[in-house]
């Protein structure tokens, strides 16, 4: 919270005919990239090491936290609630400042980079909550995806429609308009746009129906065998663990296991604690 | 009943000089919206802006004349215009680096803005007075008239008159072809779908690669274009008088709020509805009335309320919206 | 991440000795003959005594905007409905006004408000067509207004009108017009208050701009009322006159006393006999108002302001408190109207321009710390000092600034242009305490 803000508490934020009560960002865009640095020798396609870092001037929610994920692999991350999955995401996509750890992509430190530019540098992220532009269309969702691109997007844009039929459908209605479901697959087509060489989804199947999340896990399996390494936090530990090549239980901002999705799965403690026996 | 009469009367004081003036305020509202959308505060300055972008237009516009430069009928200020926009997104540009940038990258609520507003509202207003001082202007010349009364009157045969001056004519037009220029940038456009997807969702936009910086010095530059146009044809139109342009802000900010703020397309149509009930309510309808009903001799003008109260009613137009429509005519919020 | 944290504790002492740093300007303006200062008691306190006119209407603002949040961009509009109370309580009546159209401008307001309000029990009492019966009913009754209203006026406006042509006043004492000012701008603040805080989120500040200049407009228009823009003059005072005391032989001899001829010292006794009433109410607002701030009512505002949802599901009202505060802050505007009119000996409404009377007195709450009743003061004072000293430190800064300049157009232009630097020096007073000391001069606790 800035200075001016302590000051002026919560006042004058009722009147609507002075300030726009439209949430603000909370990323601070203005910030400029650092210097890439080198990988390291043997390096998984991604990763985060180490990441101990909170929101602002808060306390640290990450503590010595490390999530990797390999060319061609699903990784999943799974725990409680409050347990700092999300912001461990944001972590590893520069939304957050981290006190300690660096994050590197492809053989490259990008620790240093603004969201911005890790996108250009291959990563796509769909976050959690307000995953989608509500007030344009469907197709101008998929556009804003492939802002960065300068060439042609028409094709990607047909696999996306391809992958999610029911978005060309509604390609000339606005987002805010579709149901939960059709959504989170806006969401993911928009992260796709970029063609990016990885992708990351916070709970993307978060509040859908039994039956749409499974048409969704066959999607983002559908993804995963083109080729394309995924990185995902789920709720439904069960389902994830069982596409997962590579899985995570964070408790308190910590790694607390990590193994291969079967591993996980036959451990005793993970069973009882998170997958409810 | 003299209908054609009555409806010449009827063009000719209310429908002509509301077109003009639901067009001024339209680009004015216009430039309220897009800062309330994306930048997400009511920017007080607006109509201080208006008016530092008018001085700067007919600063050059004296300098073009003083060296024999003129668009024959047309005003000369429209040759000065571009120059105007430029030195008004300047200043802009620069308070916004100033002034507004610190408190963006802090994420300060908006309200924080609101007041700096206020504080630029004081600077610009300075400026605007040492640039040219607190006196009238005016700085319309070329043709006066596209159709005067006389012409008019020998064309037609008809006992009433009607005029279209040459810059109640350009006012419209310009502002069509700003107002389209605009909407194709915002929906046809990269920057533009850039811009309204930032208003949607700040975060999301930067996920996309969109740079914020770049979307917000982009709306100042429309912003400061849209105000210099309206504040030159205000001007043109009447007379330029710097107070003027602060009181402006009431009917703009009013027609902003009553389209919906944040939405362009209700930005206009509020520019349009408070000129017409302001015309409307302010004329004396007597002349009209006298045509329609011959032998009909009413005690008053016809006239609801003095022109002095015109601010009354963008104030009571607003008010009766939003008990109605609380988010505007057009829903508000979403660029 | 901000880079410039004031001090969450702030310094006990930091207050008194603003105040004490304000004072010696005001000494500095009264003894020092310079460039800066013009040496003259008169000139010292006539800033201070607007200045503490300024100071209440700052206390107002600073009331709904510190206790509850609300972002009022009327206050031009309350002080000049406070200003109206003078002329109608304290002139003197004018003769014929009256029997001229007294009775039936009153008649006619009562139709005006009576048809509103009916319109509105209408819409909340009928269920089909009520649409239709409101216009119905408000189209009947702004006919027959207009037809009680407008005669009324004309024969009010036609009584004497070179000197008068106004309603009059009642010729009661002038102080009793400072309570019925606060009480006017109390009711156009229940009135706007009502309708832009019952919206489903406020529209305040664009309804209060509104108000405001509608205020204002009527004022410069409504000649029956206050003469319009022909001023009204001649409003009685509650000191004595400056005439008065320079034919009053014990007066002169008190002045040479201490060393003053009799124009200037009468004008000192008159300031300080308007100083002593200033002080007066301020004082007594400013103990009301922490007296509220520190009672039951006052815990509920804070609690609101600082939290409203959870204020709202524990069953509080808010829209109600905000509205209470509200009226009480614009009534303390309207006092301080009245007090202005009081002063000047003179209602004109043309003065009144909302940069000067809405803009600045904002800056002086921003600057004295919003919350902080004792900031407002500070600031008010302080920010006036200023804004009348700028006028002569701007082009004397401006003359420095251009002296190296040839002589020409240019030079001329900035030199005379130089008053303008008010303008510019407040913005930029106004911006520099935001960005580096947003709470203000005198923090709130
Ligand atoms: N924007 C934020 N600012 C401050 N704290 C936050 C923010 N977002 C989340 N938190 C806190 O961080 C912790 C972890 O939250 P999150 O990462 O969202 O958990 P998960 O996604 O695992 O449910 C929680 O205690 C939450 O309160
Ligand atoms: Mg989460």
């Amino acid at each position: 919270m800035s200075d001016a803000e302590k000051a002026f508490g919560k006042r004058g934020n009722r009147d609507a005919s002075v300030v726009n009560p439209r949430p603000a960002g909370t990323v601070d865009g203005s910030r400029r990239s650092g210097p890439v640095g080198p990988g390291r020798e043997g390096d998984p396609f991604l990763i985060g090491e180490g990441m101990s870092g909170g929101y602002g001037r808060g306390p640290d929610i990450l503590h010595d936290c490390t999530i990797a994920v390999e060319k061609g692999q699903i990784a999943v991350i799974v725990g409680p609630n409050g347990a700092g999955k999300s912001t461990a995401m944001k972590a590893i996509f520069g939304m957050l400042d981290l006190r300690k750890g660096s994050v590197r992509l492809d053989g490259r430190d990008i620790t240093a980079l603004n969201p911005q530019d890790r996108v250009k540098a291959g990563m796509g992220f769909v976050p959690q909550v307000n995953n989608i532009f509500p007030s344009m269309s469907c197709e101008e969702n998929l556009e804003m995806g492939a802002f960065i691109r300068k060439d042609d997007i028409a094709d990607t844009m047909a696999q996306v429609y391809d992958l999610f039929p029911i978005l060309k459908e509604k390609r000339r209605q606005a987002a805010g308009e579709l149901s939960g479901g059709q959504r989170q697959q806006l969401a993911v087509g928009r992260a796709l746009m970029t063609r990016p060489s990885l992708l990351m989804l916070d709970e993307p199947t978060a509040g859908v129906s039994p039956i749409v999340m499974d048409e969704l896990f066959d999607r983002i399996i559908a993804i995963a065998r083109g080729g394309l390494p995924i990185l995902m936090v789920e709720q439904n530990a069960k389902q994830a663990m069982a596409i997962a090549d590579k899985a995570y239980v964070l408790v308190q901002g910590a790694n607390a296991h990590t193994g291969s999705g079967k591993e996980l799965m036959n451990n005793d403690e993970v069973r009882r604690t998170f997958l409810g026996g | 009943m003299d209908i054609l009469n009555a409806l010449v009367a009827f063009l000719n004081f209310v429908f002509i000089p509301a077109a003009a003036y639901g067009a001024q305020l339209a680009l004015g509202a216009l430039g309220v919206t897009l800062i309330y959308g994306i930048l997400r505060f009511s920017n007080f300055a607006h109509g201080d802006t208006m008016a530092f972008g008018t001085a700067v237009t007919i600063l050059v516009t004296w300098a073009l004349q003083a060296a024999g430069i003129s668009l024959g009928p047309l005003p000369t200020a429209l040759l000065a215009l571009p120059l105007g926009i430029a030195g008004t997104a300047a200043l802009v540009l620069l308070t916004d680096r100033a002034v507004y940038r610190f408190y963006r990258v802090q994420k300060a609520a908006p309200i924080i803005l609101v007041m700096a507003s206020v504080g630029v509202m004081f600077l610009m207003n300075g400026l605007t007075r040492l640039l040219i001082g607190v006196d009238e202007q005016r700085f319309a010349d070329g043709a006066r008239f596209v159709i005067n009364v006389r012409d008019f009157r020998e064309m037609t045969g008809l006992q009433e008159g009607l005029a279209l001056k040459t810059t109640q004519a350009l006012t419209v037009i310009v502002a069509v072809i700003v107002v389209w220029a605009l909407f194709w940038f915002l929906n046809r456009t990269k920057s533009g779908k850039a811009m309204r997807a930032y208003s949607d969702n700040e975060d999301l936009a930067l996920l996309s690669g969109i740079d914020p910086e770049k979307v917000v010095r982009l709306t100042w530059i429309i912003a400061a274009g849209l105000a210099t146009i309206a504040g030159v044809l205000y001007g043109l139109d009447k007379a330029f008088k710097p107070f003027n342009y602060f009181q402006i802000l009431l009917p703009i900010f009013a027609a902003a709020i009553v389209g919906g703020l944040g939405n362009p397309l209700g930005a206009i149509a509020g520019g349009f509805v408070v000129a017409f009930s302001e015309v409307a309510i302010t004329y004396p309808w007597l002349k009209v009335a006298g045509y329609l009903f011959p032998g009909w001799e009413p005690g008053g003008l016809l006239q609801l309320l003095g022109t002095e109260y015109k601010f009354a009613v963008s104030f009571v137009i607003l008010i009766v919206v939003l008990l109605f429509k609380p988010t505007g005519l057009f829903r508000g919020k979403s660029v | 991440m901000s880079s410039n944290r004031q001090a969450a504790t702030t310094n006990p002492w930091r207050a008194p000795i603003l105040f004490a740093i304000l004072a010696a300007l005001f000494v500095m303006e009264g003894t020092m003959r310079n460039a800066m200062f013009s040496g003259s008691w008169n000139t010292a306190l006539g800033i201070l005594n607007m200045g503490l006119i300024s100071a209440i209407t700052a206390l107002g603002v600073n009331m709904q905007w510190g206790y509850a949040g609300l972002f009022n961009v009327g206050v031009v509009g309350f002080l000049a409905l406070g200003g109206v109370a003078p002329v109608l309580i304290a002139t003197q009546p004018v003769e014929g006004a009256w029997n001229a159209g007294g009775p039936r401008v009153l008649i006619a307001l009562a139709v005006g408000l009576g048809t509103l309000a009916l319109a509105v029990q209408a819409w909340k009492r009928l269920r089909a067509g009520r649409g239709l019966a409101v216009l119905v009913i408000l189209i009947a009754g702004f006919v027959i207004y207009r037809w009680l209203f407008d005669p009324a006026v004309s024969a009010i406006e036609a009584n004497n009108p070179a000197r008068h042509g106004n309603i009059g006043g009642l010729g009661l004492p002038i102080l009793l017009s400072w309570a019925v000012g606060g009480a006017f701008a109390a009711a156009a603040a229940w009135a706007v208050g009502k309708v832009a805080l019952g919206l489903r989120s406020d529209y305040l500040a664009i309804a209060t701009l509104g108000i405001g200049e509608i205020i204002v407009a009527v004022l410069k228009n409504e000649d029956w009322l206050a003469r319009g823009v022909k001023n009204v003059t001649s409003i009685p005072r509650p000191v004595p006159y400056e005439i008065e005391l320079q034919g009053n032989p014990e007066f002169v001899s008190f002045a040479q006393r201490w060393g003053f001829g009799a124009a200037e010292a009468s004008g000192i006794w008159v300031k300080l006999c308007y100083m002593s009433l200033f002080l007066v109410v301020l004082l007594a607002i400013i103990l009301l108002a922490e007296l509220a701030l520190k009672s039951p009512w006052g815990r509920m505002m804070r609690a609101i302001r600082d939290n409203e949802t959870a204020a709202e599901a524990m069953g509080k009202d808010v829209t109600a408190r905000h509205l209470q505060v509200f009226i009480l802050g614009s009534a303390v505007i309207g006092i301080a109207g009245a007090m202005m009119i009081t002063q000047d000996g003179l209602m004109a409404p043309v003065g009144y321009n909302p940069l000067r009377y809405t803009f600045l007195i904002w800056v002086m709450v921003i600057v004295g710390g919003s919350g902080n009743n004792w900031g407002a003061v500070l600031g008010a004072v302080l920010i006036w000092f200023l804004w009348i000293k700028a006028e002569v430190w701007g082009p004397a800064l401006i003359g420095v600034l251009t002296a190296p300049l040839p002589e020409g157009g240019l030079k001329d232009h900035l030199l005379d242009s130089a008053a303008h630097m008010r303008f510019i020096a407040m913005g930029l007073v106004l911006l520099l305490v935001l960005r580096f000391a947003p709470r203000g001069l005198v923090p709130e606790k």
